[in-house]
């Protein structure tokens, strides 16, 4: 599974199923997801993606969205 | 899967005897007087740091003992079955403030923090509540400004867990809507202590409060990334701090249970052990099985935390909030098993009581975990009950 499904699919959960949202859909500002959910996001693609998050990654911008997400991951693993 | 996911080893069965020997020594015969002075003994905490059971989950190469966090929870749960204020000391030291400086702190930070930690030549604490502020975390009053040099903090913390020793505090504080941490010396001008007395229970965790008058903390002091204070250093740190709380409510109640047990076993009324009588045999059942789901809620918290699953956060949380309410309803049980002399401070049972209610309200209250789990449940059921 190629890395934009596993974010959606994480997402798609944390959403609500019954929710929809595109790839570029802001989901910080959607207000859809609680306070543990930015750490929890943030284990989650260190545990799927073997990277390490780091205090200079922590822009809001890096994570808010499914394809700023990829993005993100692809220049971690570059 | 949940099956034999948390199958202790050999190694943290021979964590448990260690430091149940250690408690068993050094807190059991202790800590009602611990509790009567509200000091936790400086030679205590030396004995605790000798065996690095304050930098416990600190690595190696900063000179902790880099336990795993199954090792840890057991560590929790027998130094709160010991005795509750000597486990809350490793709550704000190492869960609360090592745990997230070695997760968020710059590469200074950690070395210079770290290896004192470990050794317990620096204690540390978390400055985040205050005398209006409680759950409402994000509504604190405690203001930074930041100039060329450095930021300058003004406010008052409160209920500040071994502020009283700490050497350095986290503080928590604002500047318009954005929220920073910073690791604040209490050597610094303009920071002064407050000793707390008179608190219900974990009375030896020496809580204080701290005032900060235009305290001027040093630019490479601030924890994390400026302005994701609640974001980055509250949510891990009280996620940490989540999950030592759990492991040290089910210590109480397993206190409870035992010293109930013994009890049972040789106290006589009518003639027979109160173990004979039915409705004792029921109070241990109730306290059995309690006990034994909040160890199963706790291991498996744990066992995900290792595992860095992100439904850990969520399974640490539900640990707390039902481990917390099972130490109280079993503390309360010991109480009434013991009668009269459940009521009075030579017995143990008197103590799980008041330090049982305690754990109900500290590193977020049940009633906020159970925001948090109803969440959970209405929107992602699956991920509580498969993980």
């Amino acid at each position: 599974m190629e890395v934009k499904e596993k974010v959606k699919e994480f997402l798609q959960k944390k959403i609500g199923q019954d929710k929809s949202f595109s790839l570029d859909d802001n989901i910080f500002k959607q207000g859809l997801v609680n306070s543990l959910f930015a750490l929890e996001l943030v284990v989650f693609l260190e545990n799927t993606f073997s990277i390490a998050v780091e205090n200079e990654d922590l822009n809001l911008e890096n994570f808010n969205s499914v394809n700023n997400i990829d993005n993100f991951i692809a220049r971690k693993k570059a | 899967m949940i099956t034999d996911q948390y199958t202790l080893t050999d190694e943290q069965i021979r964590l448990r005897k260690e430091v149940r020997a250690f408690a068993d020594e050094f807190l059991v015969p202790n800590a009602n007087e611990f509790d009567r002075q509200e000091i936790l003994p400086r030679e205590i905490i030396r004995e605790m740091a000798s065996r690095s059971y304050l930098g416990a989950t600190i690595p190696a190469e900063y000179g902790g003992r880099g336990m795993d966090q199954l090792a840890y929870g057991i560590l929790n749960e027998e130094i709160g079955r010991g005795c509750s204020s000597a486990r809350s000391l490793i709550t704000v030291h190492s869960s609360i403030v090592a745990e997230t400086i070695l997760r968020w702190g710059t590469k200074e930070q950690k070395a210079s923090w770290l290896p004192l930690m470990a050794k317990g030549e620096k204690i540390g604490a978390f400055g985040l509540s205050e005398p209006f502020v409680g759950s409402d975390a994000k509504s604190i009053q405690t203001t930074y400004e930041e100039t060329d040099d450095c930021f300058i903090l003004t406010g008052t913390k409160k209920w500040i867990t071994f502020a009283q020793i700490a050497d350095l505090i986290v503080i928590v504080a604002r500047n318009g809507e954005q929220t920073s941490a910073f690791l604040v010396e209490n050597t610094l001008p303009g920071f002064e202590m407050i000793p707390i007395k008179g608190m219900l229970g974990t009375k030896a965790s020496m809580l204080a409060e701290i005032r900060l008058t235009n305290v001027k903390v040093p630019k490479n002091c601030l924890l994390g990334i400026k302005g994701m204070g609640f974001m980055q250093i509250v949510n891990t740190g009280l996620d940490n701090g989540r999950y030592s709380v759990a492991c040290g409510s089910l210590g109480i109640a397993l206190a409870a249970l035992e010293d109930s047990i013994n009890y049972a076993k040789s106290r006589i009324q009518f003639d027979v052990p109160l173990r004979d009588h039915q409705l004792i045999k029921q109070k241990i059942a109730n306290m059995t099985a309690g006990v034994k789901a909040a160890r199963l809620l706790c291991y498996n918290a744990g066992a995900l935390r290792n595992r860095k699953d992100p439904s850990s956060l969520i399974q640490t949380s539900l640990a707390k909030y039902f481990a917390s309410k099972v130490a109280f309803e079993a503390a309360t049980e010991a109480v009434q098993l013991h009668g009269a002399n459940g009521c009075h401070d030579e017995y143990n049972v008197n103590r799980y009581f008041r330090d049982a209610k305690v754990m109900e309200i500290i590193e977020g209250s049940s009633e906020i975990q159970q925001l948090l789990i109803s969440k959970y449940a209405l929107d992602e059921l699956d991920t509580i009950l498969e993980s």
